[in-house]
């Protein structure tokens, strides 16, 4: 089995969603808590698992905006897995997943150096590096209803932008998915091979709105925007 | 990169002890001027022995939970970093037992004496090259991913050996030795060069850019949004940089300390007789590799930059 997460990157709405779902989770979790520095503080900051940053495609008018959550890409070549001095880090052989054991790291910081996903935090109040997990202290609960045997943040995706699978078996949603979206790996120059995939925006044409806008309104307003300068 | 005093003193002082190591065992081999006695020999392993000390100990510093420190000594057999604790450990019990026999004996080149000076020499020198590769491995740094991180490494960890025992040589005896100080010299100015290869190869714009780290080639990309308000530790491991204006003006500022102040005083030392100038010349040796160090980890651009706002690392 090779686990690992698909990204839609067309439908992700950028809400953040997925990683306050993780932190949820995650923070009662077998690697919690995640902590937060200076929470109620004037510049609060923490361990997550999970990021979203905003990129934009293209210049004004052909732009796009694209919303790009990241999280542990759990590579088939985890350098972090390599050069980890303590043998905390490590990949498990039946699924892929990497994960860090919190009793044996040491805090040196070399993993997330070699990582170049940025997956791994230190946490300070532990003193142990922190990562994805995929949930796997969920996906594997014989406890809960099947449907919900997924990491929490593709439970928790409003848009379904995140799906959750084995990309062993070809027939599998996020193999499927990959392989018709033409997904993709970042930085595939540095062969970490991650699993995680990431799926483009669907080629879409602007949708016509001209004829909805009433006539002398639209005239008046073209005049507003042009006499105001910003 | 966050340019962490713990580690630049790691890599520091223990390069430069395991230098001294190797140029203390060299002289006496070949007996250069007649290799050195063991008064000289002993100090010169105590500084060795000092420095490695330093190093160890002020890596522990960076250690977030150093209560498993223990256990970086066992994933060797694929770890950079274990394998530097594994060799700088195993330096120790060679370098005592010469300082041992050194006092006991005064065989400072005798058959067992140097078998024991060139073990603890070729442990250093292997421990010098793991760390070079601790950096060189990370394809995430193009400024480290490059073969002549471990060379430069070898050429100050033995700089700064190869001037320490000038100095050591000129303390004890008061009079300036041409041989030892020719090979500090030449060390030197061979550092110099490398060192200047670096900063040439590090110059060129190279490695992951903003489109393949998001995948989108054929399109202009610009951050819009961090996602996160404040700092995160990415931002303060990773975050680092400095303006290129400054960075030349510490170049030059570390080439002036690190090299031509200590050539110049070496030679002063030479034509004047002037014992004292070689110990100067030795700290401030030290001093400029220090600055350098700090460099080399400023100036790395880790690839997780351009999910912050770089468009190149």
């Amino acid at each position: 089995m090779r686990l690992g997460l698909v990204i839609d990157l067309d439908t992700c709405v950028g809400c953040h969603a997925c990683a306050v779902a993780c932190k949820e989770w995650n923070t009662s979790g077998t690697t919690g808590a995640l902590t937060d520095y200076h929470p109620y503080g004037a510049q609060p900051s923490g361990v997550w698992f999970n990021r979203i940053r905003h990129f934009e495609l293209g210049d004004y008018p052909h732009n796009k905006t694209i919303n790009f959550p990241m999280s542990c890409m759990h590579c088939e070549n985890a350098e972090c897995v390599t050069v980890c001095p303590t043998g905390a880090s490590y990949k498990r052989a039946e699924d892929g997943i990497v994960l860090v054991d919190q009793n044996k790291c040491m805090g040196c910081n070399y993993c997330s150096w070699a990582c170049p996903y940025g997956a791994r935090e230190l946490d300070r109040a532990s003193g142990t590096m922190k990562k994805c997990t995929l949930c796997v202290d969920r996906i594997y609960d014989m406890e809960i209803p099947e449907e919900e045997r997924q990491p929490a943040c593709v439970l928790t995706c409003p848009a379904h932008a995140r799906m959750f699978g084995d990309f062993d078996d070809p027939e599998s949603p996020v193999s499927r998915a990959v392989r018709e979206r033409g997904g993709y790996e970042l930085m595939p120059e540095l062969n970490y091979q991650p699993s995680n995939k990431y799926l483009p925006p669907r080629p879409t044409r602007p949708i016509p709105t001209e004829h909805l806008r009433k006539r002398g309104i639209r005239q008046v307003k073209d005049w507003i925007h042009q006499a105001v300068t910003r | 990169m966050h340019p962490a005093l713990a580690v630049i003193f790691l890599t520091l002082f223990s390069g430069g002890g395991f230098g001294l190591m190797a140029l203390t065992a060299l002289v006496n081999d070949f007996q250069i001027d007649g290799g050195l006695n063991p008064l000289q020999t002993m100090i010169a392993l105590i500084i060795s022995m000092a420095f490695v000390s330093i190093g160890l100990l002020s890596s522990t510093a960076h250690l977030a939970n150093p209560k498993n420190a223990w256990r970086a000594f066992t994933r060797w057999r694929t770890s950079w970093l274990a394998r530097e604790g594994v060799f700088a450990v195993m330096y120790y019990p060679f370098a005592f037992l010469y300082l041992v026999w050194v006092f006991f004996t005064g065989g400072t080149h005798d058959a067992i004496g140097l078998i024991l000076a060139n073990l603890a020499a070729i442990i250093g020198l292997i421990t010098i090259f793991c760390q070079g590769m601790i950096y060189a491995v990370l394809r995430t740094m193009r400024q480290w991913n490059t073969p002549l991180v471990p060379a430069n490494f070898y050429a100050m960890g033995l700089a700064i050996g190869a001037t320490w025992l000038a100095a050591i040589q000129q303390i004890t005896t008061g009079q300036p030795d041409p041989a030892l100080i020719g090979i500090a010299a030449a060390l030197l100015v061979a550092t110099g060069v490398l060192k200047g290869i670096y900063y040439f190869w590090i110059s060129r714009p190279g490695g992951p850019t903003i489109r393949t780290a998001t995948g989108f080639n054929r399109f202009s990309v610009r951050i819009l949004d961090q996602g996160h308000t404040f700092g995160t530790f990415l931002t303060e491991e990773f975050g680092h940089r400095l303006p290129p204006a400054k960075a030349k003006s510490i170049k030059i500022l570390m080439y002036l300390i690190a090299i031509i102040l200590p050539l110049a005083l070496l030679a002063i030392a030479l034509w004047g007789q002037v014992a004292a100038l070689a110990v100067l010349a030795a700290l401030l040796v030290l001093t400029g590799f220090g600055v350098e160090r700090w460099l080399f980890f400023i100036e790395a651009q880790h690839v997780v930059n351009l999910y912050h706002g770089r468009q190149q690392c």
